[in-house]
């Protein structure tokens, strides 16, 4: 995995210094503009509010009507503050990515033929913006590359840090799945001629720039659904309120002895209270987190490196029911490491490690080399240098012979060590007159039931019969903690699916180990694409992983296709999210976020829910226990008068937002596990806290209120 | 015995008869409206209303049924009412006022069964029998069909199809409502309540002064009252009288009769989603709701201060003797969680916060458990409402037995939810805004404001009951409740269809360990308090000037 330097410093993630509030000011005052506000109606209505006791204090000044229209406005200032500090964190990867963007030229070729053998041809210089799709532009080490293409001709080591934060530089060449550069980044050696495939403006960089900034967010759609929740309740309390005003003035006349006070007299309830408990009671804590909490899950996303395309996309992937896994590279370290030499009976296992040593110091694959550090690791033998010995005789490996080995000249005698397929290998020993001994056989299956490659080692020496002198276990080594994590995975109902070339054989034996659910063996990229159609038709949510071309229509059909950045422009073009440390494991994180963004949701809702039981208790005794003294049995938290009760529960549902912008930013804590567990947790620390809370605050905030003067 | 012991050992002996009762009514009315095949009985009806019984319908041609087939039931009941004195067996009573009539009109085919009149002095034979007791049925029959409609929604998959409305209305009406009420009716007749076609009988009382007393078709028309959570009463002091009710057992009867269907609905419904926890689910949230209302209301009124309930023990004002406390608080509390509306005791009498568990009960949008079929269906529109917030709590798109619960979804949950306190909260604004309005309060101050509430409360609801010193029978009265009621009803029922639709159109998501489980007490735990907080919520403030206001004095 790559290290995982990012673009800009990372915000941090809990604690808000008191600059970025200052820093949001200007924007959060922009926003009061209506025609911004009315977009968000919970908070548009507290906006509207707080106008309507802005006339009605000026009209009628007092201690209490300012204290409550102050506090309005702070009410609906603080949820626009919390959406510019969530938006603010991404402008500031926005600027340093723009920076990248500068203004690049272009060395377009003269002549749109890509096909040259060496830079030195006519090019016209055109600024980075005007490039078109198709045009061709060379591009030589220490220059930008201007624009989104794939590389047509050359190989060049490039300098991608300026977008992915990755300082080691990665080769891009053409044809193959390491074709793909992007705009902004830098040609280290060499040099290149790159297709461009993006048009002006609509370049990676562009689009990842949009994206941080937020300003391409649209309402996902687990965010309109919760909207509509909030609206509906936002109605009913503006019903719950308003035809209270009849029914107070009906009750107000019939205790006429009742003295006229700031909070009911003879017309009813007074218009500052009536909206005090309005404001109080419509969901304004969810109503004012609810965008910061998108942006920031945005936010949480590219600070992980990995940029989605969609908020849509993010919410899908808390949906995920099926994860499709490559094993090579996601789940396994790739390549095959000899894990064991086995002999056949006659054969000390040293001289079957020597041997296999030998006969492998000329296999450069990786294969072979592990070879050679497992002897070394588990049988103390030296590393040989091809050159040290003499007379020898080197066969290489490829992929015809599929055998590699030695012809060692030991005085006269040729001493023949071959290493390769079991099959050629016996067809070999047979070859040279040798009679391979049965329990050959037994082991290369041994080792093919347990998932692994046998690779067969045999000697053969002039006057002797050749034999086989055993088997090397060649194992694809799975990563460490990649079956816990599929537990943890599977503890939160979602269901591995490893994906694999291996035949089945092989593939049954990693996937038990590696603990995935199921595999999908012998895969070809259709049948991939089957395996998605066919979970997608049982109701289930696909997410996956890919980098080459042939990934593309995978990755367009799951619901959540996280393209590598290393691949190719069509995988990144097909999928909804691009992981720019191309680390395929990194799935399992996105998932996690997708997840703790609706539970953020859910959870701030529950709480705004919850919070109203104390807000009752604090507001309908203290308007009505003046008509009715009785109602004062409801003033359960004994707050010190009618007027400082109403102040306390609009400061405390101000402040409330303030309180919980860090857990909106962060997210809720979030430990995979059952929904039944996830549930029961939140349900406690956000439904019971929600109820609880308030009381404590409100109580709290009166005991201070109470002493402004005209308060207790 | 003392009365409080014989209170509880009768909702005991409720408690069990209901439960014996659950699986196999429920498991009856689901293979009812199951049944693939046609008997040759319910062909012959369907040719006779021209119903093409193969044809499935989709939500929306199924609501222009329910509308189309509600819309001449009101016109035809409107007419009957207002020609009675043309028709036979009238008993000499003139044609009923209009207000009247659109009112009784209205309440009978909503299920409401709110009366501005008195049955014995107002309506005669025929119309009792082939107006309102016909509408007793089919109302009940269109409830229990609309909620049937809704689990189909749960059920199918990938599907506009949704069943035809004319087959679940005639199935329902024969295979469930009229055996039950049939059987209902004659044990009530065996306890004594007063079957006849008697014209109207003189007689002298003990004082010397003349009597009217009426006869008819009670014991058949008290058996689907009850059945059919109607509640209209053929006098007018309804299950108090003593020849609707009378005794203590024929009591029992009554409120089994009006507690069964909508008890048994969840098994029907948890059988056909193919999941019967999720049955015991729903009813366990019914249950933890009127358990506690009925301790709360048998408790307020045993407990009852003032120096009259003191000396005889508990607040008998307005309650029967032959009932006593126990008996009539869980009459009062049945009637009132369900739209029945039917009463055997004054509720206008009830202690102030007794009375305000009625009201509370009512505002709950009667789901505990509700009338027949329109508590089933309000209980699942809760139950998605909750596993909104609640799916959201544990990081997936929310889900309700595999059906997403997604924009459109929460749009029909949050109309519906929104209807019943529009229409009661509108409607009690705009009746105080009118002075005249308040001479129809008996009392003053906040027992008055309460009656009034009560009103609303109950029209809005369908449920019918009312605080009896309310004087209802004005204009304005008529015309607002018979609107509460109507829109009360067929708002939230074309909602309902409309959300069974975008509900049968989704393809199901296969539950996993992240899927919410909806059949653990978490979760009926986290309905039931959605339920308290949202409606505690909306009606606080006019709770606090009514019933609390009255009672913290």
């Amino acid at each position: 995995m790559s290290s995982m330097a990012t673009v800009a410093p990372k915000a941090k993630g809990g604690l808000l210094d008191p600059g970025q509030w200052v820093k949001s000011a200007p924007s959060a005052l922009r926003k009061l503009d209506p025609r911004l506000m009315w977009r968000n109606p919970v908070m548009f209505i507290v906006e509207i509010g707080a106008l309507f006791t802005t006339v009605l204090a000026i009209g009628d000044p007092s201690v209490f009507a300012w204290l409550i229209t102050v506090w309005l406005w702070l009410t609906v200032l603080f949820a626009n503050a919390a959406e510019a500090i969530a938006e603010g964190r991404g402008k500031a990867q926005a600027d340093s990515l723009r920076k990248a963007k500068t203004d690049t030229v272009a060395r377009k070729l003269a002549k749109q033929d890509p096909d040259i053998t060496s830079p030195q041809v006519e090019t016209v210089d055109v600024p980075a913006p005007e490039l078109k799709r198709g045009d061709y532009v060379l591009v030589e080490a220490g220059q930008t590359i201007p624009g989104d293409g794939d590389v047509v001709t050359g190989i060049a080591s490039v300098d991608e840090s300026a977008i992915t934060g990755e300082s080691a530089p990665v080769i891009r060449e053409s044809g193959g799945d390491r074709c793909a550069v992007m705009g902004g980044t830098r040609v280290l050696s060499d040099w290149v001629v790159v297709k461009i495939t993006a048009e002006p403006g609509k370049s990676f960089l562009d689009r990842m720039i949009a994206l941080v900034e937020g300003s391409e967010r649209r309402k996902t759609p687990n965010e309109i659904a919760l909207n509509i929740l909030l609206s509906a309740m936002t109605i009913i309390f503006v019903l719950a309120v308003v035809t209270m005003q009849p029914v107070a003035v009906f009750s107000k006349d019939y205790m006429a002895a009742a003295p006229d006070s700031a909070v009911l007299d003879g017309n009813g309830v007074t218009g500052i209270v009536m909206v005090s408990l309005l404001v109080c009671l419509i969901p304004t804590t969810i109503g004012a987190l609810l965008s910061a909490i998108g942006i920031a899950g945005m936010d949480r996303l590219v600070q992980r490196n990995v940029l989605a395309m969609s908020g849509r996309a993010v919410e899908a992937a808390g949906d995920v029911d099926t994860l499709l896994l490559d094993k090579t590279g996601t789940i396994t370290y790739g390549n095959r490491r000899a894990s064991s030499f086995l002999t056949v009976p006659g054969v000390s296992a040293a001289h079957l490690a020597d041997a296999a040593q030998l006969s492998s110091l000329a296999d450069e694959t990786p294969e072979g080399r592990s070879i050679v550090v497992y002897a070394k690791e588990s049988y103390g033998l030296r590393e040989r240098d091809a050159g040290e010995l003499a007379h020898a005789e080197w066969i290489e490996f490829t992929a015809q012979t599929r055998m590699s080995g030695v012809d060692l000249d030991e005085h006269g005698t040729v001493h023949r060590i071959r290493k390769g397929a079991a099959a050629q290998v016996i067809e070999w020993v047979r070859s040279c007159g040798g009679d391979p001994n049965p329990r050959v056989d037994d082991l290369v299956d041994q080792v093919s039931r347990e998932g692994g490659t046998p690779l067969a080692v045999a000697e053969h020496r002039d006057g002797e019969a050749a034999r086989v002198l055993g088997v090397i276990y060649l194992k694809d080594v799975v990563k460490e903690g990649m079956a816990e994590r599929f537990a943890r995975l599977r503890a939160m109902g979602i269901r591995t699916v490893m994906v694999t070339g291996d035949n089945p054989r092989t593939a049954k034996a990693i996937a038990a180990e590696a603990g995935v659910d199921d595999f999908l063996a012998e895969a070809k990229p259709e049948d991939k694409m089957a395996l998605i159609k066919r979970e997608q038709e049982a109701g289930r949510m696909v997410a996956m992983t890919g980098d080459g071309t042939n990934d593309a229509p995978a990755l367009a059909a799951a619901d959540v296709g996280v393209a590598m950045n290393t691949g190719t422009s069509a995988a990144k073009e097909a999928g909804n999210m691009v992981d720019l440390d191309s680390d395929p494991t990194k799935l399992i994180e996105i998932v996690a976020i997708g997840k703790q963004l609706l539970m953020t949701r859910g959870a701030l809702t529950t709480f705004s829910i919850a919070n109203d039981i104390a807000k009752y208790f604090a507001i309908i005794p203290a308007i009505f226990a003046v008509i009715y003294p009785g109602l004062d049995a409801l003033n359960i938290m004994r707050l010190a008068s009618p007027e400082s009760a109403i102040v306390s529960a609009v400061v405390f549902n101000a402040l409330v937002i303030i309180a919980l912008v860090p857990l909106a930013l962060k997210g809720v804590g979030y430990k995979p596990g059952s929904a039944s567990a996830l549930l029961r947790r939140n349900l406690l620390v956000y439904g019971l806290g929600g109820i609880v809370t308030p009381f404590i605050g409100i109580k709290l905030i009166d005991l201070l209120v109470a002493l402004i003067p005209g308060m207790a | 015995m003392s009365a409080t012991t014989a209170g509880i050992v009768f909702i005991a002996a409720m408690a069990v008869a209901l439960a014996a009762t659950y699986r196999p009514l429920g498991d009856y009315i689901y293979r009812v409206v199951t049944r693939e095949t046609h008997y040759r009985v319910e062909r012959g009806i369907y040719r006779v209303i021209g119903a093409r019984a193969g044809e499935e319908q989709n939500w929306a041609g199924y609501a222009k049924s329910v509308l189309a087939f509600s819309a001449v039931s009101v016109l035809f009941l409107y007419g009957f009412l207002r020609l009675q004195a043309f028709l036979p067996l009238s008993l000499g009573f003139a044609g009923v006022d209009p207000y009247v009539s659109w009112n009784t009109a209205v309440s009978f085919v909503t299920n409401t069964n709110w009366q501005a009149y008195s049955g014995e002095s107002t309506m005669g034979h025929l119309v009792q029998t082939t107006g309102l007791a016909v509408q007793n049925f089919v109302s009940a029959a269109v409830g229990i069909a609309v909620a049937v409609v809704l689990v189909r929604g749960f059920a199918r998959k990938a599907t506009d199809k949704l069943g035809n409305f004319w087959v679940d209305l005639v199935r329902i009406t024969v295979w469930v409502l009229l055996p039950i009420a049939t059987i209902g009716a004659i044990v009530l007749v065996a306890g004594g309540v007063v079957q006849n076609f008697t014209d109207v009988t003189q007689a002298v009382t003990a004082t010397g002064d003349t009597q009217s007393i009426t006869g008819g078709a009670v014991a058949s028309q008290e058996a689907i009252k009850e059945l059919g959570t109607n509640g209209g009463g053929f006098y007018n002091a309804n299950s108090a009288h003593p020849f609707e009710n009378p005794t203590s057992w024929t009591n029992f009867i009554e409120i089994y009769l009006l507690l069964m269907i909508p008890v048994a609905l969840p098994r029907t419904f948890g059988r056909i989603v193919g999941d019967n926890r999720q049955g015991y689910a729903i009813v366990a949230v019914m249950s933890v709701l009127a358990l506690a209302s009925i301790a709360a209301v048998f408790g307020f009124e045993s407990m009852a201060n003032g120096t009259v309930p003191q000396a005889v023990t508990a607040a008998m004002e307005g309650k029967e003797v032959r009932f006593g406390v126990g008996d009539s608080s869980l009459f009062a509390a049945a009637t009132t969680l369900t739209s029945t509306g039917a009463v055997n005791s004054f509720h206008d009498s009830f202690t102030s916060f007794g009375g305000g568990v009625l009201i509370l009960n009512m505002m709950f949008g009667e789901v505990a458990p509700g009338g027949v079929g329109g508590g089933l269906y309000g209980m699942l529109v809760l139950a998605v409402i909750t596993v909104f917030v609640a799916g959201l709590m544990v990081g997936r798109t929310p889900e309700y037995l595999g059906k997403k619960i997604g924009a459109r979804e929460m749009k029909l949950a949050s109309l519906y939810f929104l209807v019943t306190p529009a229409l009661l909260l509108t409607g009690l604004a705009a009746s105080f805004a009118l002075p005249v309005n308040l001479d129809s309060m008996q009392e003053a101050g906040p027992h008055g404001l309460s009656e009034m509430l009560y009103a609303f409360t109950s029209a809005s609801n369908n449920n019918g009951s009312a605080f009896g010193g309310f004087g209802a029978n004005t204009p304005w009265f008529n015309t607002a409740l018979g609107l509460c009621m109507l829109f009360g009803r067929f708002l939230p029922i074309v909602f309902v269809l409309a959300l069974a639709g975008s509900l049968a159109r989704q393809r199901p998501v296969p539950a996993s360990a992240g899927t919410l489980p909806t059949h653990r007490p978490l979760f009926v735990g986290m309905v039931v308090g959605v339920t308290l907080v949202l409606i505690a919520l909306t009606f606080l403030p006019v709770l606090a000037l009514g019933p609390l206001a009255e009672g913290l004095r």
